[in-house]
């Protein structure tokens, strides 16, 4: 098994880790988490894959950068509506 | 010869939502906004007619795609965007519809203080939107699903209220999920064939272990995004709680966004990978969720959530795409051909006919909803005495949906069960009819207490605590439901045009 394949396989069982802590797991914040361990897999395939070659290529790295920016986005308002959702919950506990 | 290169106008179609975006968040005084907003409509509009005149300007016997590729670079380095007839008639559909809704949602945000988050990201969707159909390249596919996504959960969190909060945070982890999906099997293509170009992937594609594995994976993402039974658990809420114009435009474009893409890879890219079990699955799901949605929509006791249900039931129509390019022994490539042609049609016409009955009827219930401070349905006894343009506009949509002539619906259902016939697939007949009767119960019911006469209704619907909305709310509405009329009468249009550099 070749470093960049042995790379791929770890970053589609990350990519199932992630998957399973979505579909399994309730609280909020571990399912966020759990979309991130995901992302991080597919992010592990692509860059074992642009190593595959004799010359490292560049294509794969800046898809990376972009998948990351995205997924920053998606944590950043993922987190925003728990917090919200929690502090409507709160207040309705006052009340 | 046309008088410009044609081309160079794809860009626009973006880069005009984009700017008006911009525009809203830097001015946000009222209406700056909706100046804004009228402006980049009308520019779209503008823009897409001119391209629309060219296409057909070229179309004269040759029948071709236009292609532009960004910044000068060509695949497989850059991106380049392209424009078919099925692509073009998505993006007329859209412009069109968002113009609109622009109008209406002027009026609908013009006291609420949600409308200074509403247009920016309003603006957002729709550059995603048209950004998705105009792309010719699978990786900038999951950037314009991705900025879709996120302005669409946005959009729903603008209710603000505990149920649209959580319906919109499970509609992101959704949509995330999928999207991760769809881009490890970007992943793998990538590293199976080294393009992301459209057109380079389907030469290459062959079909073996890795292609089934990019199908299945982008197939269970994009499947999650559209809401196919039964990943749909995740629809009705969200587009239930979602403010009214944001409901039409997610179950009339948001969800076609992704079945657009489905019908992309599955028809055109990666076309070897394909098997027919694979194919008839697809078709089973489908059928599944038109009886279920019919069912759920049955049993709704808000106007809004039976809306978002009958989509759930729509979409189960759209995917009957499927088993009917199922191809068979003994049938020439010619043939096939052809068939792939009118089940592409039936399904086109679907997708135009839903939108513009869905959005009808999402601004109709969001009108009631403006007037009424409520959805419930059995409080609606004798609203048509009050409402009378909205419940017009609700059931000459719910005509369509239901599929009667002379509307859209009839005719979109007409041709799929043509194809149905022709390939000799029979059961789908049963399922198609079925449904329309299904539909038929869910939307006589409202109607049917709607026009209760008041004196036998309870006292919550007398003109006590109801606000009347402005006009221009019932009649945008009402144009779109006499659009499903009109374009029942006009079948040939769509169909040409979905023609256009199809058919390879």
């Amino acid at each position: 098994m070749t470093q960049a394949l042995a790379y791929s396989v770890f970053g589609i069982i990350l990519f199932g880790i992630g998957l399973f802590g979505v579909l399994a797991i309730a609280h909020v914040v571990k399912k966020i988490l759990a979309i991130n361990i995901c992302g991080v897999g597919v992010f592990m395939v692509f860059i074992a894959n642009a190593s595959s070659g004799a010359s490292p290529d560049f294509v794969p790295h800046a898809m990376v950068l972009t998948g990351i920016v995205v997924a920053v986005a998606g944590t950043a308002l993922a987190l925003s509506l728990a917090c919200r959702i929690n502090a409507l919950e709160k207040l309705e506990d006052d009340a | 010869m046309p008088l410009f290169d044609m081309s160079t106008l794809l860009p626009l179609l973006v880069a005009i939502p984009l700017a008006g975006a911009i525009v809203s968040v830097l001015l946000s005084t009222k209406y700056v906004q909706v100046l804004t907003g009228l402006l980049t409509a009308t520019s779209l509009l503008l823009v897409m007619g001119l391209i629309l005149g060219g296409l057909s300007f070229n179309g004269t016997g040759e029948t071709i795609a236009v292609r532009y590729s960004l910044a000068g670079w060509a695949a497989p380095l850059g991106i380049a965007l392209s424009l078919d007839g099925f692509s073009a008639l998505l993006i007329t559909l859209t412009v069109f519809l968002v113009a609109v809704l622009t109008l209406y949602s002027a009026f609908y945000f013009a006291a609420s203080p949600a409308r200074e988050r509403f247009w920016p990201l309003w603006w957002l969707l729709v550059a995603g939107i048209i950004a998705l159909f105009l792309s010719a390249d699978i990786f900038n596919i999951y950037v314009t699903l991705e900025i879709i996504g996120l302005a669409a959960v946005a959009l729903v969190a603008l209710s603000g209220n505990k149920a649209g909060l959580t319906a919109a945070l499970r509609y992101l982890l959704v949509g995330l999920l999928g999207s991760l999906c769809y881009l490890l099997a970007v992943a793998l293509l990538y590293h199976a064939y080294g393009t992301l170009d459209f057109s380079q992937l389907a030469e290459r594609v062959e079909s073996n272990p890795l292609s089934w594995a990019a199908l299945a994976l982008i197939t269970v993402g994009l499947v999650l995004k559209t809401a196919l039974v039964p990943l749909h658990f995740w629809l009705p809420h969200a587009h239930g709680c979602a403010p009214a114009p944001i409901s039409a435009i997610l179950s009339a474009l948001v969800v076609k966004a992704s079945f657009y893409l489905l019908v992309r890879f599955w028809m055109e890219i990666l076309t070897p990978a394909v098997t027919n079990d694979a194919l008839m699955l697809l078709g089973v799901l489908g059928g599944m969720a038109i009886v279920w949605g019919c069912v759920q929509a049955l049993r709704a006791k808000r106007l809004k959530l039976m809306v978002a249900y009958s989509t759930v039931a729509q979409i189960g129509y759209l995917f009957l795409l499927f088993p009917l390019l199922m191809s068979t022994d003994g049938v020439s490539a010619s043939q096939l051909a052809i068939q792939h042609q009118s089940a592409l049609a039936a399904v086109s016409y679907f997708i135009v006919a839903h939108a513009c009955a869905k959005a009808a009827m999402f601004i109709a219930a969001g009108n009631i909803i403006h007037s009424l401070g409520h959805d419930d349905i059995a409080r609606l006894q004798g609203m048509a005495k009050y409402m009378p343009l909205s419940l017009f506009t609700f059931a000459i949509a719910g005509g369509s949906l239901i599929g009667l002539p002379p509307s859209a619906g009839f005719i979109a259902k007409w041709l799929l069960l043509n194809v149905a016939i022709d390939t000799q697939q029979w059961w789908w007949v049963l399922i198609i009819l079925a449904g329309g009767l299904m539909a038929a119960l869910a939307i006589f019911r409202v109607l049917d207490l709607a026009f209760i006469k008041p004196e036998q209704a309870c006292e919550q619907s007398t003109p006590d605590n109801w606000q009347k909305v402005p006009v221009a709310m019932p009649i945008s509405g009402l144009a779109l439901a006499l659009c499903t009329m009109a374009l029942g009468f006009n079948a040939d249009l769509i169909i040409d045009l979905v023609a256009i550099g199809g058919g390879e």
